[in-house]
């Protein structure tokens, strides 16, 4: 708030004293504004509805559903569903999966974006690199039913991946029904996704840099190289910090993986591929183990909630940015 | 003017970019320069070749798929599959309107999935936006609980389970409201709209109550009109939104009349299952075709779109 502003209020106060409660403020409030409040009062039904009530419904996570039954279920409180999940293997494999391949997704992705777009930035034609920045962005527009469909055709064993393979003397591998090639498979479709459109905020942020201190550097004799080192990454060092740090944050959550891995894996891939979020669908939507499946999506939902506050937190306190 | 003239040709020897300074670059970033064009014209074929491919995989003819021919040049160029795809299994629309009508169910699929980008947009946008102006008004002092009440959803929620059993109890299943309300309102969208809300000068609007408009008069005859950037991107991130989905149509709608276009391929791509046995035989081909018509509209607007989606994103980027 400006100095001008706070003088503003001071003012005010002065003029006419504040009403007492917190009510009576409140009401005043809404006869002024009363046309705004009457603006959210659709949109705010809808998150009671279509946000809340289902937050509340995690409740099924300890009590049980019966089908067509009440949506917060019904009797005393258990914690028998938890303590279902918590013994079950195919959970723990789940689990495991999902922060590996979110893991394993974050080491490649993260640093290749960023060299990505000091490359990007690096071209002086702008023609150019408006080309490039227009195609690499485009897979992030494309619907996942249509980027896996594209890789199981390319992978397919007529596909053109398996005929170099042929030319070059090996054999036909049949990818997507191995449990060994998943990961490769799913972190390099994400690459492939996601690293144009992963430069935005990089190129933003080295837009800003101000031109007078790549001259500085210039003057004092700094080559390219120099400068990018001595320069550009360390302005650009807040932006670094607050995306690394933020997606360490969801680094359980399923995010994006859900649709990907659903339309990839298979019985025959499990062991690699299954996650969380599929498991949650597996027994909740296509078994019907309501219960279950609440509980296995409560505690992913609680374990997310805690990484992304602290990675909140830290983001705070090193890079002074945060997501509240 | 003599003078300006004069002058000019000096600024201009000095500038940095100046073709003369060139020379001064070193033979390390000339080099440089070459492998970095190398790569990004490998990452601009490695991006565009899976497109080219299907492409021309659609326009193959039967027999060569089936002998494995498949490259970027068609063997057997043909446009039979097209045909194929948009001829093939008429199933009925409406019976109890029409109880003869019959139409090949991927013009069923395509018109659902123009429909409902259609009408959610348009919800969408209505109901983001009258939540999105108040939010932005920060004297409003409602915001203290409003704004923390809807920005919670983003980072916890109801799960998957708990959605899909509302769902069921509203009645919404197997009804086009079940594949539109779940994504109604996007609060990462919100956001960015009540960022930009933000920016609106405050005198502008107090010049218009001024003049005698209500709160709403403001919103709708100052903020909106002012507001047109903004639209424009949510108007995209929305109807991409809606063009892409299919998971909602997988829990929700059983009637194949129904269905996005986006469902259909989800079940020719993953084999169908029991929901559609003859689906899992399909051939590349005929797979590809219908992912080609199904992507064609978003590339075709997509160079003219782009533009406004990074400007969604930097306003993401920047602290509310």
């Amino acid at each position: 708030m400006s100095e001008k502003e706070l003088d503003q209020q001071q003012t005010t106060v002065e003029w006419q004293p504040v009403p007492k409660t917190l009510g009576e403020r409140l009401f005043r409030d809404v006869r002024v504004n009363g046309q705004l409040y009457l603006m959210f009062v659709l949109p705010v039904v809808y998150y009671v509805i279509f946000r809340y009530i289902p937050m509340f419904g995690n409740i099924l996570a300890v009590r049980k559903y019966s089908a067509g039954g009440s949506i917060f279920g019904e009797g005393p409180l258990t914690l028998r569903y938890f303590g279902q999940f918590i013994t079950a293997k195919p959970f723990w494999q789940a689990f495991f999966n999902t922060l590996i391949l979110n893991g394993l997704y974050l080491i490649f992705r993260f640093p290749l974006t960023l060299i990505f777009a000091l490359l990007l930035n690096e071209i002086r034609n702008l023609h150019w690199k408006k080309f490039v920045q227009t195609v690499s962005y485009l897979p992030h527009f494309i619907s996942m039913v249509i980027v896996c469909g594209m890789i199981k055709e390319l992978l397919s064993t007529h596909g053109p991946i398996n005929d170099l393979i042929f030319k070059l003397g090996g054999d036909k591998i049949s990818f997507i029904s191995m449990a060994e090639w998943f990961r490769t498979i799913f972190v390099a479709s994400g690459l492939w996704q996601s690293l144009g459109w992963g430069t935005i905020l990089y190129l933003a942020a080295m837009s800003g840099i101000n031109p007078s201190l790549y001259e500085a550097a210039t003057v004092d004799g700094a080559n390219h190289f120099q400068k990018v080192i001595h320069v550009t990454i360390p302005c650009i060092l807040p932006t670094i910090a607050t995306l690394l740090i933020l997606d360490i944050g969801g680094l359980v959550g399923s995010g994006g993986a859900f649709e990907k891995v659903y339309l990839l894996y298979s019985p025959m891939t499990y062991e690699t591929s299954d996650i969380v979020s599929t498991y949650v669908f597996r027994m909740g939507v296509e078994s019907g183990s309501i219960n279950f499946a609440t509980a296995v999506g409560l505690f992913e939902g609680l374990i997310n909630l805690v990484l992304l506050t602290c990675a909140n937190f830290v983001s705070r306190k090193v890079a002074k940015t945060s997501l509240w | 003017m003599s003078t300006k003239e004069n002058t000019a040709p000096e600024l201009k020897e000095i500038h940095i970019h100046n073709p003369k300074n060139r020379i001064k670059e070193s033979a390390g970033y000339r080099i440089f320069t070459v492998i970095n064009t190398i790569i990004m014209i490998l990452i601009s074929i490695v991006t565009l070749y899976p497109f080219i491919y299907l492409v021309s995989q659609s326009f193959t003819s039967e027999q060569a798929i089936i002998a494995g021919h498949t490259g970027l040049i068609p063997e057997g160029f043909n446009i039979d599959t097209y045909i194929y795809v948009m001829t093939r299994n008429p199933i009925k629309i409406m019976p109890n309107i029409f109880p003869d009508l019959k139409v090949p169910e991927f013009i069923v699929y395509y018109m659902n999935t123009i429909f409902y980008t259609f009408v959610g947009t348009i919800m969408s946008l209505f109901f983001s936006s009258i939540l999105a102006y108040p939010l932005s008004k920060t004297k409003l002092k409602v915001n203290k609980i409003l704004s923390p009440f809807i920005i919670f959803t983003m980072y916890f929620g109801g799960g998957l389970i708990a959605n899909y059993v509302l769902i069921l109890k509203l009645g919404l299943k197997n009804s086009m409201w079940g594949f539109i309300l779940p994504m109604l309102i996007s609060t990462y969208y919100v956001i960015l709209m009540r960022s930009f809300f933000m920016s609106i000068p405050k005198e502008l609007e107090d010049a218009g109550e001024i003049d005698g408009l209500d709160k709403f008069g403001v919103f709708w005859h100052i903020a909106r009109p002012l507001s047109t950037p903004i639209m424009a991107t949510m108007t995209l991130f929305y109807a991409v939104m809606y063009w892409n989905n299919w998971f909602n149509a997988k829990l929700y709608l059983q009637d194949k009349s129904k269905w996005p276009v986006a469902y259909f391929l989800q079940t020719i791509i993953r084999g169908g299952g029991a929901s559609d046995p003859d689906a899992t035989q399909m051939s590349a081909n005929i797979k590809s075709c219908a992912m080609v018509l199904t992507v064609l509209p978003i590339i075709c607007v997509y160079p003219f779109i782009q533009k406004y989606y990074v400007q969604g994103m930097m306003l993401g980027g920047v602290k509310e």
